[in-house]
């Protein structure tokens, strides 16, 4: 009784939020919820006949979660915190609001699992990868991977792991588990040429040593060896080969298992597109899905919001990539000079604590890649003069650089300064991002996120 | 002129973006007129004779990896500096320049000794903006924005001069009132942000050092157009100002 009085006012929550206009209310119900009774998380997840999939990582997890939905959605209902809502919170509200859902899809925050798991019991657990990501709220790496593996260690012992081998962290926690399931990438041709700059667990996780990479992909993820120990990638359950990728339009790869090969078609451009696609294929295929599926469902996917978006204003189009870290900032980077160097772009900085209020990171970001061809920055954001100064001293002329904090006229200026029927870049932080699409759906340009089709 | 900068550890130590400092003394040393050449000083190197040396902060791991081989290299790093050459280091090569570093199970790593100081990790990370004023130069009074996030509690010796007071923020301890340290041109600071893009005063200050360690004799540089800078500086001073971390009286 005492639950269902809790859920019920939960949801009225929810409800009073959106008609007051204050955002899709996506985590209030689940705030109060969480706050009346943590149990009732527990009592919710514990609901589903099909138990529930937890996703996380550093980077990609909402793109991550939302393939898999795509995948899963034709034969399963699911609860999904669709929003990238991913606290607590977050996933009590997507339990409450999936009246009648058989398989919770839940995509975590990666300093929230080991409490989520510990609510939610999962059944499958897909861990993808870990960056270093706003240090003064995450702590360094190495605290994060220790909370990872006593998420690893509280896991059901039926319970299914899938992770990706390409990170030495997170590839080793499959170690002593029968029926892990790994994933990685496997074509050389697309390794660069060496680590960058930012790299993370560059040292053997064994014995100190650097790795020795047979090829190195995103950041450190890819093929590695210890030369003094021998501590290696361990072989692959689930591959993505033949990988091509064509500009900023899309990319496709053959999707490997012991069963055979499946091509898979992606609307999404860049590698780290096709790390997401093959995590969301192993936890899918874990969850017994066929590749065929799969490959219908990745096929069909459009990006979660903010994270590959193309939204058409006044005959121009605006290309959204969020960025949120050096590692997943230097793929976007990547991504937008894969469709050739752009002449303006807007990078939005904003220094909350969603974005991390410590907004060194943008100095470990290779940014010079886009300053060499750029004929005019617009830096916006609460601290545009900051990243005005990264591009100032990362090579591009002062008189090239416009600091314009407020970010709807950045967008303003940065559109006038685009060519009719041309493509303008936005790279926003977090919050700038969720602005940026505030001000887009003011317009009516795009929907609100949380009407957003799963 | 050619100005020397040996780096050391980069592989290890290059966390919270120190690369941005080197970014800015080399444009900086450029717009003068002056070639900034950076030589990485990786494992099994010697540290060689530059006009600066810049080390940087690691993670734990990373700085446990890499204490003891820089510890070995105390006795060149005090003859560079008692030489005259210049030095910068931030967060955890700060650390690793005093005495030595006790870490949270209590193994203590070692230290350079060129500053007069000892490490402690505490229990809680003191992490926010800092707001600094300092003067480096008798009568030129000035201040250091930026960002730290550090476990460990920094206790100056008696001997060790702070290099500057802290105005908003936790600084060396969180209880003192002081950040940093200073032995002649030689400085060490938690604060990172990167420290210099917002606060180009210090970059031109380690530059001058360096130019006379170069040339034996003291050396002024002229200003440039930093309006961008000021900006920066001006925001980040408020941050710290509005959200930085308390200091706690013991």
């Amino acid at each position: 009784m005492r639950l269902r009085l809790e859920i019920a006012l939960a949801r009225g929550a929810g409800r009073l939020s959106r008609l007051a206009g204050r955002g899709g209310g996506t985590t209030l119900p689940g705030k109060l919820l969480a706050a009346l009774d943590r149990g009732a998380v527990a009592t919710l997840a514990s609901r589903l006949p099909l138990g529930s999939a937890v996703i996380s990582a550093t980077n990609g997890k909402t793109t991550t979660a939302a393939m898999a939905v795509e995948i899963l959605s034709p034969r399963l209902e699911l609860a999904h915190n669709r929003s990238g809502a991913n606290l607590v919170s977050g996933v009590a509200s997507a339990l409450l609001e999936a009246d009648g859902a058989e398989l919770g899809l839940l995509e975590v925050d990666e300093a929230a699992l080991t409490e989520v798991a510990r609510l939610v019991k999962p059944r499958v657990l897909c861990l993808g990868n870990l960056f270093r990501d706003q240090l003064d709220r995450y702590g360094e790496l190495e605290q994060l991977a220790e909370r990872w593996r006593a998420a690893v260690r509280d896991l059901d012992p039926k319970a299914r792991l899938v992770v990706n081998a390409d990170d030495p962290q997170v590839g080793d926690l499959a170690q002593g588990r029968p029926g892990a399931l790994v994933y990685g990438l496997d074509d050389a041709r697309h390794a660069r040429p060496a680590l960058q700059h930012a790299a993370d667990s560059k040292y053997c996780l064994r014995c100190g040593t650097p790795y020795r990479y047979a090829a190195a992909y995103v950041g450190h993820l890819g093929d590695y060896a210890c030369p003094a120990c021998g501590h290696a990638r361990p072989p692959l359950d689930v591959a993505a080969r033949e990988i091509e990728l064509d500009g900023l339009r899309g990319s496709s790869f053959a999707l490997s298992t012991a069963e055979g090969s499946t091509r898979i078609e992606l609307r999404l451009p860049g590698l780290y597109n096709v790390y997401n696609a093959v995590a969301a294929a192993s936890l899918c295929l874990t969850l017994g899905s066929t590749p065929d599926d799969v490959r219908r469902g990745l096929a069909r996917f459009q990006a979660a919001f903010g994270r590959f978006e193309r939204i058409e204003v006044g005959g121009k189009r605006v290309l959204v990539l969020l960025i949120k870290n050096p590692a997943g900032a230097n793929e976007a980077v990547r991504t937008v000079l894969g469709g050739g160097p752009p002449a303006v772009a807007v990078v939005a900085l904003n220094d909350r604590i969603a974005d991390g209020r410590d907004v060194s990171w943008i100095w470990d970001v290779d940014f010079e890649q886009l300053a060499a061809g750029l004929g005019t920055l617009v830096a916006s954001g609460e601290r545009a003069a900051e990243l005005a100064l990264r591009f100032k001293y990362g090579g591009l002329d002062a008189r090239a650089i416009e600091v314009v904090p407020e970010l709807e006229r950045a967008l303003e200026r940065g559109l006038e300064l685009t060519p009719a029927g041309g493509e303008l870049v936005v790279l926003p932080t977090y919050t700038a991002m969720l602005s940026l699409r505030q001000i887009l759906s003011d317009r009516g340009l795009v929907r609100p996120y949380w009407e957003r089709a799963a | 002129m050619r100005i020397s900068v040996g780096h050391l550890y980069p592989d290890y130590l290059n966390i919270y973006a120190d690369r941005g400092n080197i970014a800015v003394l080399a444009s900086r040393a450029a717009w003068r007129g002056h070639e900034l050449e950076v030589r990485a000083i990786g494992s099994g190197d010697s540290i060689g004779d530059h006009d600066l040396y810049y080390v940087g902060g690691g993670q734990d791991r990373e700085q446990a990896l890499i204490a003891v081989e820089l510890a070995a290299q105390g006795p060149a790093l005090l003859e560079a500096a008692a030489g005259g050459a210049a030095m910068l280091a931030v967060c955890g090569g700060y650390q690793l320049l005093g005495r030595g570093y006790r870490d949270r199970l209590g193994a203590e790593l070692p230290g350079v000794g060129l500053f007069d100081l000892h490490t402690v990790a505490g229990e809680r990370r003191m992490i926010g903006d800092v707001l600094l004023e300092c003067e480096l130069t008798p009568g030129e009074r000035r201040t250091l924005a930026g960002f730290e996030n550090h476990a460990g509690r920094t206790m100056l010796g008696p001997a060790a001069e702070p290099l500057g007071r802290v105005v908003a923020g936790f600084g060396n301890d969180g209880a003192s009132g002081y950040e940093g340290c200073r032995a002649g041109r030689a400085i060490g600071t938690y604060l990172h942000g990167p420290l210099l893009p917002r606060n180009p005063w210090l970059a031109d200050w380690l530059l001058e050092q360096a130019l006379s360690h170069s040339l034996g004799e003291p050396q002024r540089l002229g200003p440039l157009p930093d309006e961008l800078e000021q900006q920066a500086h001006a925001i980040a001073g408020a941050r710290a100002r509005s959200r930085g971390g308390s200091r706690s009286r013991r």
